[in-house]
């Protein structure tokens, strides 16, 4: 499980998460939609420890984020794959590499990393790419190869920065399947953010809407579709002139 | 209003310094934590020995070899008809020995070492590669900048000792060929005052540059803000800081060491 409790987090004087509550169910995955500014990817940095948060706790399985020492944290994160808004690729190193890197640090043999690696980008569909270079890849490609290198330690929870934004619809349907089988082989506890209302339904067990820093409605999938909240309906329909005017992102 | 606006000026440069000081003894006590992470900092300082290296060892022969082509010529200039022809062995030896060849070097890789190694890992840090190493569990200071630093301790030393000889090299050379100077005047001038000292003096100077240089661009690339533009700054802040600390050390060297 993984629970935030009254998290805030600010930068300067600009309060990014003000005392957020939100609470992800072991096996299950909490979508998180928002605009831009409204602290989703500060909130996921907050519960790999990237970030610290300001006040709150954030507790991942047993262990609190917050009070982690670095043995600990350590600890934390490789049970943890995060897949990066722009997949965060190790531009020195091939594909294969990169896939690779989680399980070398792991102590895990060359010989055997190499044959995990392997799997796991058949399976992200990147079989062909292992000694290729990331920037000889495209968008999609790179993304699929992140989250092939969050997965390939079969991490127990997994943290989704965007995974699809920016792509064709193609790739995003693409990207939603791997994650919903991820989800199923690994059951794995996860939290996606994204601003991509189609693929949060369809991938989440529930869905919760970030406003200034602060937790505004959360539900499932259906019952975010089938809100009357105008600043869902805004959000699901992708109509601005259902935002509130004062109710802008950051402020 | 004009007084209000300097003494704000000066209050806003002064915290970005108090913030800089902080920042670089928070970072230089990173250094020294990682640094018994040595499974993870020592296979990766091989590669960074070649990059910072050898491959800085053209540039800085070829500033060595002009150095002492002009040292040459111009101490023949100015001794000319006072002082004897082979005092330009003297000259040659002790400034490129003691000063020109470790500082020169020093501030041109500043230039090539420095900024490379700041815009390498500022646009790590803005691309979120630090962040996935974190992930991984890696310590980012013991598998970026430890390697770097150490490679910069160990390089720098081989790359001046390099440019003396290319630099005594070429005085000798030009004193033989445009001036009325033979091979055993030149060595005799260059022998006349040499102390063994002449030589771990700018080898010590060589490896505390060497230190500065990448410390100060793995400081400002880890630190980098703001995408393209932040990675640009920090390899500016990076190069410009060096080189005034080099300075300052070579200084600072002059007066405990001599």
């Amino acid at each position: 499980m993984i629970r935030l409790t009254s998290v805030s987090k600010g930068f300067g004087a600009l309060s990014v998460l003000r005392r957020l509550d939100l609470a992800v169910p072991s096996g299950q995955t909490l979508a998180v939609i928002g605009r831009s500014g409204t602290g989703k990817s500060v909130l996921l940095k907050c519960v790999a420890g990237l970030l610290d948060a300001d006040a709150g706790s954030v507790r991942v399985g047993e262990d609190d984020v917050g009070e982690a020492d670095a043995r600990t944290l350590r600890r934390i994160r490789s049970r943890m794959g995060y897949v990066f808004q722009f997949a965060a690729l190790f531009d020195s190193m091939t594909i294969g590499e990169n896939v690779e890197a989680p399980l070398r640090r792991e102590g895990v043999p060359s010989a055997d990393a190499r044959r995990r690696a392997d799997e796991v980008l058949d399976r992200v569909g990147l079989a062909d790419t292992r000694n290729s270079l990331p920037a000889e890849l495209s968008g999609g490609m790179r993304k699929r190869a992140g989250i092939a290198r969050a997965v390939v330690s079969e991490p127990e929870y997994l943290l989704y920065d965007e995974p699809t934004t920016g792509l064709d619809p193609v790739t995003t349907a693409v990207i939603d399947d791997l994650m919903l089988d991820l989800k199923q082989d690994l059951g794995a506890t996860s939290i996606m953010v994204t601003h991509d209302i189609r693929s949060a339904l369809r991938v989440a067990d529930r869905v919760a809407l970030l406003h200034e820093g602060r937790l505004h409605t959360e539900g499932t999938p259906r019952e975010i579709r089938d809100s009357d909240d105008p600043l869902v309906r805004a959000f699901v329909e992708g109509k601005s002139e259902l935002w509130p005017e004062e109710s802008g992102p950051g402020r | 209003m004009r007084l209000t606006s300097v003494l704000a000026w000066i209050g806003r440069h002064a915290t970005l310094l108090v913030a800089l000081i902080g920042r670089s003894a928070e970072f230089i006590w990173s250094i020294g934590a990682a640094i018994g992470d040595v499974r993870t900092w020592v296979p990766l300082t091989a590669v960074q020995v070649r990059r910072i290296g050898i491959d800085s060892i053209p540039v800085a022969v070829f500033i060595a070899l002009f150095t002492g082509i002009v040292l040459a010529l111009q101490s023949s200039y100015t001794f000319t008809g006072i002082v004897p022809l082979y005092f330009v062995g003297v000259l040659v030896g002790k400034s490129i020995m003691l000063e020109l060849g470790p500082v020169l070097t020093g501030l041109v890789l500043a230039g090539r070492v420095g900024a490379n190694i700041a815009a390498e890992i500022g646009t790590m840090r803005v691309t979120e590669q630090i962040d996935a190493l974190e992930m991984m569990a890696w310590n980012p200071v013991s598998y970026l900048v430890v390697p770097r630093v150490a490679a910069g301790i160990l390089a720098f030393p081989i790359i001046v000792a390099l440019a003396l000889v290319a630099g005594i090299g070429a005085g000798w050379l030009t004193s033989i060929s445009l001036l009325d100077l033979s091979t055993q005047e030149f060595v005799r001038g260059l022998r006349m005052f040499y102390a063994p000292f002449d030589l771990s003096y700018p080898l010590i100077k060589a490896a505390s540059f060497g230190a500065i240089v990448a410390a100060v661009g793995a400081l400002h690339g880890y630190h980098t803000k703001g995408g393209a533009a932040g990675v640009g700054r920090a390899a500016t802040h990076a190069v410009v800081m060096s080189c005034m600390l080099i300075l300052v050390f070579d200084a600072l060297w002059a007066v405990i060491l001599l």
